[in-house]
């Protein structure tokens, strides 16, 4: 799956990061907790948060996300969009929230890696 | 040592937007370095959650951060009230942090957990009232 599969699955809209369109997406993790994400995330994932500040920037750069879905209609700020343009993440959002969004990408294919 | 590249890094607590800078600053040069993914990767987590530990917990404090051709060891020191009790602040899931700490994404009790999960070495010296000191080491 690709970033812009993403984003027609979950009818999002793109913030930034469009030109990353085409970078392919091999799982997911759904969280607003960051510490969650940083312990279990592996390269290659999309993160889905409600979360929105930041630290959400940050956390998808130390573990190389680089796409990011906002969830419930969140919208990141001037200066989360500046982080995420020089880190070229692309940054999406979507009115759905998080279990019926997390639910659509794993109805297409997505997984969020094994138990822990 | 005479290969050796040390960095250090003050950290403070004024400005949580800013927390992660220094983690973000050795990402990169360790980047630029050509050093292997999956080491910059386990530094990045590992520094992070400390950076972040002393931002929500103790006021700032320092990083040193010190490159040779064995290993990275990053060295937090802070001045902080101290941990009570590390055996519990070591288990996944605890933690102390305020409600506002956890509206900000953090204090899920996964940090220190993270930094000995993410580092090949680590150790923690700890006093009340007068701060905390945690050694963490990656090897090449």
């Amino acid at each position: 799956m690709t970033i812009d599969d993403v984003q027609r699955i979950l009818h999002g809209t793109y913030v930034c990061g469009e030109d990353q369109k085409d970078r392919e997406i091999h799982s997911a993790c759904g969280s607003d907790m960051m510490s969650d994400v940083l312990a279990f995330v592996k390269d290659q994932a999309v993160l889905l948060t409600g979360l929105c500040n930041p630290q959400v920037i940050r956390t998808a750069e130390m573990i190389d996300i680089y796409c990011i879905v906002f969830i419930r209609g969140k919208k990141p700020t001037g200066e989360m969009i500046e982080m995420a343009k020089e880190r070229d993440i692309a940054l999406l959002c979507t009115d759905h929230r998080m279990f019926n969004a997390c639910g659509m990408l794993y109805d297409n294919g997505l997984r969020g890696g094994k138990p822990y | 040592m005479s290969n050796s590249l040390r960095i250090q890094y003050l950290i403070s607590d004024e400005d949580f937007t800013r927390a992660g800078e220094a983690s973000g600053d050795v990402k990169a040069k360790l980047k630029m370095m050509g050093v292997n993914p999956e080491v910059i990767r386990k530094v990045s987590i590992a520094m992070y959650e400390g950076e972040i530990n002393m931002v929500i917990h103790a006021n700032g404090g320092v990083i040193d951060v010190i490159i040779t051709e064995k290993d990275i060891t990053m060295i937090l020191k802070d001045k902080g009230p101290g941990i009570k009790d590390l055996d519990l602040a070591m288990q996944a899931g605890y933690s102390t942090a305020s409600e506002n700490v956890r509206a900000l994404g953090f204090g899920a009790g996964m940090g220190l957990p993270n930094m000995k999960k993410y580092s090949d070495e680590m150790n923690i010296e700890t006093e009340i009232g007068v701060g905390t000191t945690v050694t963490m080491k990656v090897f090449f």
